[in-house]
């Protein structure tokens, strides 16, 4: 047996330390963001929002965590026992599983050991096509999730989101190519240093094909993670909960859980591909850490994101077809060729 | 260490196969499909082909298995799991796979199936998709042009039947009104 030496050795701790805090710290975003975006709603609809739980109702979501660990776990008398209980989990996994790809900055020093420590789990030279890749299977959660419950609303709900991912999954392709086209790499630590300088390295401020590379991720985007205004698989008015509907407590949660942490996700991805990573905007002479500015830009997005869904009522299915095939696919195809001109 | 993960990706992948093909239930078939390709799409990382893993996870488990279940889920599973099991062919079945693996077995033994894996080397496997790419576009490109033809014509054959039936069905209002 041969014994690994010590840097090895140390390697993997790291490894294990970071893949163990990165999925720590998204177990925990949802309790934030679910405060957040009620007070968001509150504030957009001219109401308090969450107020009784502590101060500014910030207890809020510890006390829907209690009650949804309290809850019966229900399993519906003719449901697929074994896909339904595996659904949450099929829906959450792939979910955390796009974070090892995600680099969050500099490599750093660490003080105790002297070791220079990279800010990502794995970069890998196909990051960009394993994110796509790997978010894409979250929405076997939602089909298998929906087909098991043996429910028309849940089964609805599953094929709705299933046509929906289908159609949208070519445009948010296409903007990842052009992203690639303009950095010239797959891989996101690559595309973050293609950024770096100032803000018009930005590639959402390559003129004029950025932000239209920008706008297409984001409503492609929008559309994959089931938010307003495409949340077509649970729509409330015709589809009690969608594909949801059947579940309770933790599975519910598990669910929700999946949801919060896709946005996350999405919100990351605008910010590593289109706008700078880590870079800082303007060159400051304040030594300011590039984690402060990735996080800023994120908190933004994830702002972004909630302001939209209770901006924008929701669309119709034909419409969200009509956007995604008629208007998204070949708006896509002529920014391709243009970018490519541009680019030769 | 690496010989540990294949015995693991393989066992499941070849117990997933079995399953996809022996259980009852065609959403349950899906499910094992899924998992299958996706220890497939393992092997190849530890085939040192990261593009490789990266689109089969993208194009056969993202895109073509929701396909899949969407025809899979409106059919009525009832009914589909009482019809007879085990058809009449299972004979003649049974003898290809024998020949099959007796074929694999002997090649194998020979020496004529296995290339070396090379040891790893970070810096040619970040040349991967390059690589791919330029012999795809220089040395391949014919077969690669019949490739995209050929799915351009399946592409048409599958507008052509859907419109059809279209225009049936608006012949038929026609006369019915």
């Amino acid at each position: 047996m041969m014994i690994p030496d010590i840097s090895t050795v140390l390697e993997v701790v790291l490894i294990a330390v970071k893949v163990v805090v990165v999925t720590m710290i998204l177990f925990g975003l949802p309790l934030p963001l679910t405060w957040l975006e009620r007070k968001v709603a509150g504030h957009i609809q001219v109401r308090l929002g969450p107020w009784r739980v502590g101060p500014h109702g910030l207890l809020q979501p510890f006390a829907d965590m209690i009650k949804l660990l309290m809850k019966e776990d229900i399993v519906p008398d003719r449901a697929d026992k074994f896909l339904f209980t595996i659904a949450p989990l099929l829906a959450m996994v792939p979910a955390f599983a796009v974070f090892v790809a995600i680099p969050f900055g500099e490599n750093i020093m660490l003080p105790v050991i002297n070791k220079e420590v990279s800010l990502y789990i794995a970069d890998m030279n196909v990051g960009i096509l394993y994110i796509l890749a790997i978010s894409g299977l979250g929405i076997y959660g939602i089909i298998l999730g929906g087909w098991a419950s043996n429910s028309k609303y849940s089964l609805i709900g599953g094929l709705r989101s299933s046509a929906q991912m289908i159609s949208y999954e070519i445009s948010i392709s296409f903007a990842a190519i052009g992203v690639v086209m303009l950095s010239n790499s797959l891989s996101l630590v690559e595309i973050v240093k293609s950024q770096g300088g100032s803000l018009l390295h930005w590639n959402f401020f390559y003129l004029p094909v950025g932000p239209v590379w920008c706008a297409i991720f984001i409503i492609g985007s929008l559309a994959e993670i089931n938010r307003i205004p495409f949340d077509l698989p649970e729509d409330e008015g015709t589809l009690g909960a969608g594909f949801h509907t059947e579940y309770s407590g933790m599975k519910f949660a598990l669910f929700m859980l999946a949801e919060y942490v896709a946005m996350v996700s999405v919100s990351v991805l605008t910010v590593i591909l289109f706008f700078g990573g880590w870079n800082s905007p303007l060159p400051v002479p304040l030594p300011i850490p590039p984690i402060f500015w990735f996080v800023a830009k994120v908190v933004f997005f994830i702002y972004f994101f909630m302001w939209v869904r209770f901006t924008l009522p929701r669309y119709r299915y034909d419409q969200l077809m009509t956007i995604g095939w008629k208007i998204l696919i070949p708006v896509s195809l002529v920014t391709i060729l243009i970018t490519g001109f541009m680019r030769i | 260490m690496e010989q540990l993960f294949f015995y693991i990706f393989a066992l499941v992948a070849v117990v997933s196969a079995v399953l996809v093909v022996s259980v009852r239930n065609a959403v349950h078939s899906a499910f094992y499909l899924i998992i299958c390709l996706l220890q497939v799409a393992a092997l190849f990382i530890l085939l040192r082909s990261p593009f490789l893993a990266a689109v089969q996870v993208f194009i056969y488990v993202g895109a073509v298995m929701v396909l899949f279940l969407f025809a899979v889920m409106v059919l009525d599973i009832g009914k589909e799991k009482t019809k007879e099991f085990i058809h009449s062919q299972w004979l003649p079945a049974v003898g290809v796979i024998i020949a099959l693996f007796v074929m694999i077995g002997y090649m194998i033994k020979r020496g004529k199936l296995s290339a070396s894996l090379g040891i790893y080397n970070e810096a040619a496997l970040a040349k991967n998709t390059e690589v791919i790419g330029k012999t795809l576009f220089t040395q391949y490109i014919f077969p690669f042009e019949v490739v995209s033809l050929l799915l351009l014509v399946a592409l048409i054959g599958a507008i052509v039947l859907v419109m059809k039936d279209k225009g049936r069905a608006r012949k038929n209002n026609g006369a019915g009104s």
